[in-house]
């Protein structure tokens, strides 16, 4: 957590991000994640009103967004909290971007499961490509960060690519899904491995064979 | 014995069949559920703990004893909450997510019914924040759930007024803490609260408050429908029922899988999993339960039932089921140094033997994974190790700890040698 810091606060931060405000539709899912909280109990929409904060600094930016000090006070604001509470949870939270990133933010998991299985290799191939743990490309593609255990370890290794996640990844596969990117496709998301459907055990199922075919209801034989 | 598929829960738990409510339906969820609360408040909780459920967060605390300490009525207006705990962040462990995108319909009917037993007023399905398709679907799952009044006013036309909310986290592995994730829901930073109070007695906005895993949540309308004694006739005396094991790292398929309880490690392994890497001589060590249990060596672990119990009396534990095997590949020093790197990021940094404790272990954990240190600082870490444990406020500091200690315990000479090879080298 020591590594993380804030963008610093400067008159050029104030002049681009000062005037930040949800648009119609942020500001519609704003007050749908309030109503979910009883009455006076707002800011426990905070960490929903920041992602959604930072995805849309994301769609003005063309990146996966982060958080400037002045959204973060639009937010204490919308949410009438103090600003240090807001910075509090942004600072606290890994997925709030605190600096700027790059279009693709590329979240390597290193954890222990996924090191069993070659995330070594995957980080390899994003040191082919030029990116370095911490840092954005230059040419504002590609941000990597490695992560700890994403829950996808009958899957694994894995990385999660803003929203998606690619799973059963080997060089081969991850290049393939990387290009794709690049070129402004949308690779399939989950797993990569053409022999497996989700986190069942590859090649011939070991259970719930009757499954794969039909909607199998199973209570005529309890 | 092996569990045959209709004594399956989680039917559709690799998402060959559509996750919809229609579809979920079709495989009997939300059937005539009004008919299970009509037993009663009372009953149901019986049922439960006449069922053996334990917890499958980890810790294994009886579910139906859970419930029966929220209160009966409420004497001050506070109303009770349900919490689901979908912030599986565990190394090792992915079996909620499973339930989440694939079987939803479960976890939300499960919620009402179990919202119901305790009198609670509205369940918060925490789901941790990289889950972000998973949120989709369950977010959507919800809404379907509304739009067919199954929950929400006169829930399933019981009379029962009950919402289910969905609330994202954004990534911190320390709300998967009971107290942590309520001081999140309730938009703070994830730090464990002092117990007591508990949350049974002031949790979420300081009103009654159960926590419980999603597992744990979801397999409750099932154990209603068939029965106390279908779900007790599966596993040992105190660790009965099935439940859903998550094996990853060196076997040959890994996978997620339903089995009945105590079922030994090597039936697991060899009819799921298509056996360990190079085969049964080739496997070193497995942290049975998630990361936070000590590894067990292959000799110990081979025959031994995976349950609560069974994983004890080898040295470790069921925690959330989170099997990780271990070939003789691995570098078994940088597998567990790689954890202690995971707990020093995941600290929240409010009590002082974890924050600082977890950085300092997985310092010396680094050293030794390169032979750079002295014999005697093995021991250190074993002490340090033991006044990190048990002197925190929740059991991040313990789940630190426990690891180390594991591999100290079984793996003391490989550390030697590391140390003494690095001395030769020095020495060159």
């Amino acid at each position: 957590m020591a590594d993380r810091h804030l963008e610093p606060d400067t008159p050029e931060l104030r002049v681009r991000w000062g005037g930040f405000a949800f648009s119609k539709a942020w500001d519609a899912k704003a007050k749908t994640a309030i109503a979910k909280y009883p009455d006076g109990r707002q800011r426990s929409a905070v960490m929903a009103l920041l992602d959604f904060a930072q995805r849309q600094v994301g769609e003005e930016t063309g990146t996966q967004g982060w958080l400037p000090i002045p959204v973060m006070e639009y937010v204490a604001r919308y949410l009438d909290m103090p600003v240090i509470r807001v910075v509090e949870v942004a600072t606290f939270y890994f997925m709030y971007n605190l600096v700027p990133v790059g279009k693709f933010h590329v979240q390597v998991c290193g954890t222990t499961p996924c090191m069993l299985r070659g995330s070594d290799d995957i980080m390899a191939v994003c040191a082919k490509r030029g990116m370095h743990k911490g840092h954005t490309t230059d040419d504002g593609m590609w941000t990597l960060t490695e992560v700890e255990c994403m829950g996808n370890c009958a899957s694994a290794p894995m990385v999660q690519i803003n929203d998606g996640n690619y799973e059963d990844l080997t060089v081969e596969r991850f290049d393939a899904v990387l290009d794709a990117l690049a070129a402004g496709k949308t690779p399939k998301e989950g797993t990569q491995d053409p022999e497996r459907h989700t986190v069942e055990p590859v090649g011939a199922l070991s259970s719930l064979q009757q499954m794969v075919k039909a909607n199998h209801d199973y209570r005529g034989e309890w | 014995m092996s569990l045959h598929d209709k004594d399956r829960i989680f039917t559709n738990v690799y998402g060959y069949q559509p996750w919809n409510l229609k579809a979920a339906q079709a495989r009997g969820d939300w059937d005539d559920t009004k008919v299970l609360m009509a037993r009663g408040q009372d009953a149901i909780i019986e049922e439960i703990k006449a069922s053996g459920l334990r917890g499958r967060g980890g810790a294994g605390f009886p579910t139906g004893l859970k419930w029966s300490f929220m209160p009966k009525e409420s004497k001050d207006g506070r109303p009770s909450f349900l919490v689901i705990n979908a912030d599986e962040s565990e190394p090792g462990s992915c079996k909620d997510r499973e339930i989440i995108r694939h079987d939803p319909h479960k976890l939300i009917e499960g919620a009402l019914v179990a919202g119901y037993a305790m009198r609670a007023r509205a369940a918060y399905i925490y789901i941790r924040g990289e889950y972000i398709r998973e949120a989709q679907v369950l977010e959507a799952a919800v809404q379907e759930a509304y739009d067919a009044g199954l929950i929400g006013k006169n829930a399933c036309k019981s009379g029962y007024d009950f919402d289910v909310f969905v609330h994202r986290g954004a990534g911190a592995y320390i709300c998967g803490e009971e107290t942590a994730m309520i001081e999140s829901l309730e938009g703070k930073k994830g730090q464990p609260r002092l117990k007591p109070p508990f949350p049974a007695g002031a949790g979420l906005y300081g009103c009654p408050t159960t926590v419980n895993n999603v597992e744990s949540i979801a397999v409750a309308p099932t154990i209603l429908r068939r029965g106390a004694s279908w779900f007790s006739s599966f596993g040992r005396e105190g660790n009965k029922g099935t439940k859903l094991f998550q094996i990853s790292g060196h076997v040959n398929k890994p996978c997620v899988v339903e089995e009945a309880m105590s079922i030994p490690f090597s039936e697991l392994i060899e009819k799921h999993c298509g056996g360990i890497t190079g085969g049964r001589g080739n496997l070193l060590a497995v942290i049975p339960g998630g990361s936070s249990v000590p590894l067990v060596p292959a000799a110990e672990i081979w025959d031994a039932p995976m349950d609560f119990d069974g994983l004890k009396a080898v040295g470790s534990g069921l925690g959330t089921a989170a099997v990780i095997v271990m070939d003789k590949s691995t570098d078994i020093v940088r597998a567990i140094a790689r954890l202690s790197y995971f707990y020093k990021h995941e600290s929240c940094g409010q009590c002082t033997p974890c924050r600082e404790g977890t950085g300092w272990m997985w310092r010396v954990m680094e050293r030794l994974r390169t032979g750079d240190a002295a014999v005697e600082e093995i021991d250190m870490l074993q002490q340090v190790t033991k006044q990190v444990e048990g002197h925190t406020i929740c059991a991040l500091g313990d789940a630190a700890a426990w690891p180390i200690q594991g591999l100290i315990k079984h793996f003391r000479p490989e550390l030697e040698r590391r140390i003494a090879e690095n001395v030769r080298e020095a020495a060159e």
